[in-house]
């Protein structure tokens, strides 16, 4: 157990922010197009985060141009250039689906205040 | 040269190998094996070194078996295997085996005891559809029919039955090796690996 534990360690990156459910975050992407390398970025609310480990991923929803588009990550892909947390939001679940049904004005999310 | 030992699995995982592509891999602990004897042309008509590999307690020995290990001048091993070689006159008893013996990219066969199932209806076993759930049916997980009438008088052989499952010699072919440590005796496999978590594997070259 010990063996799997140090493998994935290895892998995982270390320069993840916290972030959670509700907040709104940036994710820089290498895409490669042919022999080029290019970075595009997906802004949006991250609408959960699920697994532990090296295998953990999240979920990030932006409405472009009007259709709601979701993009899983794995946490520790080496495709994500990085990530950059952009503002945290006050939600009151871990996944918060129901921001599907809610467009306009009805699904923005109210920023957390710092104390 | 030598080109198999014996490992035991650890279990599943998934790595991220080349551009983010995320790959499921089998840990094996691999070695460090003992040769325990050495088979040789001129006295057993055939070349091969019997490999031993982890600890048995004593007590847990049977008399041939103790005399065989004492005879090889080491602990009792868990489990034992041949593998045939070229030359066994490069090879004495007592010698270790280590992962080093293969390398990252190379092709391998591994052969382990799949989970036992006990004795599985047909559905489970074969693969067999079975019948309707609903709209009045009442074989729900049946065989059906098991062949024709008067014109045999008997059922094929090896016809597809109900019977144990698992608990069998299996062996995946060709499993591509994508990380070898033999420092810490771990040979990481692409792909799945027949048996339980801590079960004893046979590792080979393809």
């Amino acid at each position: 157990m010990d063996a799997m534990k140090m493998l994935a360690r290895e892998q995982m990156r270390v320069d993840v922010p916290q972030f959670r459910a509700g907040d709104m975050i940036k994710v820089h992407v290498r895409i490669k197009e042919g022999d080029k390398e290019r970075v595009q970025v997906f802004q949006g609310h991250v609408l959960r985060r699920r697994g532990a480990g090296l295998a953990a991923t999240f979920t990030v929803r932006k409405v472009s141009y009007g259709v709601g588009v979701e993009r899983i990550f794995p946490l520790h892909s080496p495709s994500i250039d990085k990530i950059e947390l952009v503002s945290e939001g006050r939600v009151r679940r871990s996944r918060i689906y129901y921001l599907r049904n809610l467009r306009g004005k009805a699904a923005r999310i109210k920023e957390k205040r710092r104390v | 040269m030598l080109n198999g030992i014996i490992g035991k699995k650890l279990g599943m995982a998934r790595l991220f190998l080349g551009g983010g592509q995320s790959v499921p891999v089998t840990l094996i602990e691999a070695g460090p094996c003992t040769v325990v004897q050495v088979k040789k042309p001129e006295r057993d008509k055939y070349s091969a070194v019997q490999l031993g590999f982890g600890a048995k307690k004593a007590k847990r020995v049977n008399k041939p078996m103790a005399g065989h290990f004492a005879k090889a001048g080491g602990e009792p091993k868990a489990a034992l295997k041949e593998f045939r070689v070229e030359d066994a006159g490069e090879y004495e008893v007592g010698q270790t085996v280590t992962a080093e013996i293969f390398a990252q990219g190379d092709k391998i066969n591994v052969v382990g005891t799949s989970k036992g199932r006990g004795f599985t209806g047909v559905v489970k076993r074969h693969n067999f559809a079975g019948g309707k759930n609903t709209h009045g049916c009442t074989t729900h997980d049946l065989p059906g029919s098991i062949g024709a009438s008067a014109d045999p008088s008997r059922v094929v052989k090896g016809k597809k039955m109900p019977g144990q499952y698992g608990n069998s010699q299996v062996t995946v072919r060709n499993l591509k090796v994508v990380d070898v440590r033999p420092e810490e005796n771990l040979i990481v496999v692409a792909g799945a690996v027949p048996g339980a978590n801590g079960g004893i594997v046979y590792l080979q070259k393809a």
